[in-house]
């Protein structure tokens, strides 16, 4: 059961500072969604909490403990990224990858244990990839490679998990599936999830909170009908983009060009 | 099981063609007599079984297997299979650190340190070179490879032709860096013996780390691989293994390429069993390799080079067209 908490979180690259002052908290069991338009610093502040990035000011914690001050092998121990990026050249199965969840826990002979065993065993069932455990990961489908990957951050048994676009090279069948898995791993096995998602009604439909990023800064955070409302959109993505809302939920919906668009482009 | 099966075949047929090197050479000389020499008996065959051959297929079997470990280590880091020694310029840094020597009159047993000394020092600016862009690519890696391997073999030219002690020796110095497994003596294998035990079991500890790096260096970072230490690692492994290879047997290209490569298709990827197999299978090929240099042409020599080159170059091509897509 652990919680992630992240203070005035300022950091960037070289010259172009991305986060301008940044606080996110994730407790146990909640799958936060992070939204915002491209460039607002989504993935920036993922590599922050995941210690990848050493923020110019600012900290995180999680239980209290500074990541600043744990070398890598403790951050995995506690934080598990899963990478958008989930190409291999090499024939590993699925197992295996799973089985690199444990990098972080590998004795010093580099050897894994039947604690190891049984943490990988228990993370392929989390995510219903038993039955693919032994083929090998460039013969299985976008889907199930991304199921593999999961497993691999599971397998960490770290308390915080973070999610880097989760359901951007998926169909809408399975975009919705990874992230009722991933909800209901976070319910069930206690974990602060955070997600960036592009798709604010799969945030709306998933997230127990969701924070809205623009710029380097959070524009609000709260319940999914508190954040995605017709005016935040239109103002932090810009217009032609209608919310409406149903059942209590806020829908996004793309409009086609008005007539004014139109006639603007062609003249 | 598969596993087992495939490393029961590999030490087979490792045995078999040592076997084959110690048995078939330029002097012909019955199998019962190689027996006898290699039981100890003093006449000319035992002579020529114990002092050129068996060395011989013992160096050549140390070159291989060091070369083909070396290699699955880098294609590890790099998650690209058109990394080796060879390409990546460490071998022509060990060439020009064992010239070094050689030219300043050090003791033969020092020749595979001074090697091991310029591999380092070759493989470190390299990886120094392919970072100046941000993240490592093979790409920049293999650019930076071919840039310093032409450097290093204009300054071992350099100082072949200007070293009275090299320019006497010309031809043997010269068929040495064709990759030519020549008059090696027990004492020099031994040296290179020991430094390249000391290379594989780094390789053996380094492996599992290096499967971390599947899905790049980010991911590697977020599973728990401290970097920085890894990188250092690997590539000091690296070159200690290229650094024996190189003293033992100059520039032999391709070994340390395909054999990794090939053994990926019949055990996986893990890296613990490819560098486990690596060395059996890398041993057998350039064994083999060098069991061609000597006969085909024979009585005349061929360095064992240009057979890794002619099996060795056409393999690296169509591998390079079939991972066009995903080079970078």
């Amino acid at each position: 059961m652990s919680s992630v908490v992240a203070r005035g979180i300022r950091a960037g690259y070289r010259e172009r500072e991305v986060l301008r002052g940044v606080d996110l908290v994730a407790r146990a069991g909640e799958l936060v969604a992070l939204v915002g338009p491209n460039g607002a610093g989504k993935s920036t502040l993922l590599r922050v909490l995941a210690g990848l990035l050493r923020p110019s000011s600012g900290t995180v914690t999680i239980d209290g403990v500074d990541v600043a001050a744990l070398d890598r092998r403790a951050i995995a121990r506690e934080v598990a990224v899963v990478p958008q990026v989930f190409e291999t050249l090499f024939p590993f199965t699925v197992r295996e990858i799973a089985a690199l969840g444990r990098t972080s826990r590998l004795g010093p002979l580099g050897t894994l244990g039947s604690d190891d065993a049984r943490a990988v065993a228990r993370a392929l069932d989390d995510i219903g990839a038993t039955d693919l455990a032994d083929r090998r990961i460039d013969r299985v489908s976008g889907g199930e490679r991304q199921r593999a990957v999961l497993a691999m951050a599971l397998a960490q048994e770290a308390g915080v998990l973070l999610l880097d676009e989760p359901t951007a090279h998926l169909d809408p069948a399975h975009q919705r599936a990874t992230l009722d898995r991933v909800a209901t791993l976070a319910r069930r096995r206690g974990l602060a999830v955070i997600a960036v998602l592009h798709d604010l009604n799969l945030a709306a439909a998933f997230a127990s909170r969701v924070v809205l990023l623009a710029d380097g800064a959070v524009v609000r955070e709260g319940a999914p009908a508190s954040v995605i409302t017709p005016e935040l959109v239109s103002t932090v993505f810009g217009p032609g983009l209608r919310v409406v809302a149903h059942d209590g939920r806020p829908f996004v919906i793309p409009e086609p060009p008005t007539e004014l668009e139109r006639h603007a482009r062609a003249g | 099981m598969r596993t087992v099966t495939v490393f029961a075949l590999l030490a087979v047929a490792l045995v078999v063609s040592a076997a084959a090197g110690v048995l078939v050479g330029a002097v012909a000389i019955a199998p019962g007599d190689v027996l006898s020499a290699l039981l100890g008996a003093n006449d000319t065959s035992g002579t020529i079984i114990r002092e050129l051959r068996l060395p011989r297929v013992l160096g050549a079997a140390l070159v291989g297997g060091a070369l083909a470990a070396a290699g699955a280590l880098l294609q590890g880091m790099l998650r690209n299979p058109l990394a080796d020694p060879f390409v990546t310029g460490t071998s022509a840094g060990a060439s020009l650190g064992a010239v070094v020597a050689v030219a300043l009159g050090l003791e033969p047993v020092l020749v595979p340190l001074a090697a091991f000394v310029g591999a380092i020092a070759a493989i470190a600016l390299v990886w120094r070179l392919a970072r100046l862009g941000g993240r490592t690519t093979v790409l920049t890696v293999l650019l930076a490879g071919v840039v310093l391997t032409s450097f290093a073999g204009a300054l071992v030219t350099l100082i072949l032709v200007s070293s009275d002690r090299l320019a006497l020796r010309l031809r043997a110095v010269l068929g040495w860096l064709q990759g030519g497994i020549s008059v090696i003596s027990w004492s020099e294998l031994a040296v290179a013996a020991a430094v390249v035990a000391v290379g594989v079991i780094g390789a053996l500890l380094l492996a599992p780390r290096i499967d971390a790096y599947a899905f790049g260096e980010e991911t590697a970072a977020a599973l728990g691989v401290d970097l920085d230490r890894t990188t250092a690692a690997v590539l000091a492994t690296t070159a200690l293994l290229t650094g024996a290879a190189v003293a033992i047997a100059g520039l032999v290209g391709f070994v340390g390429l395909v054999i990794p490569h090939a053994l990926r298709f019949l055990l996986g990827a893990t890296h613990r069993r490819l560098v486990v197999a690596s060395i059996p299978a890398g041993a057998m090929a350039l064994v083999l390799a060098d069991l061609g240099a000597r006969t085909a042409l024979a009585p005349a020599e061929l360095p064992v080079g240009v057979i890794t080159g002619l099996v060795g170059a056409p393999f690296f091509l169509a591998l390079l067209v079939r991972s066009r897509r995903v080079i970078v």
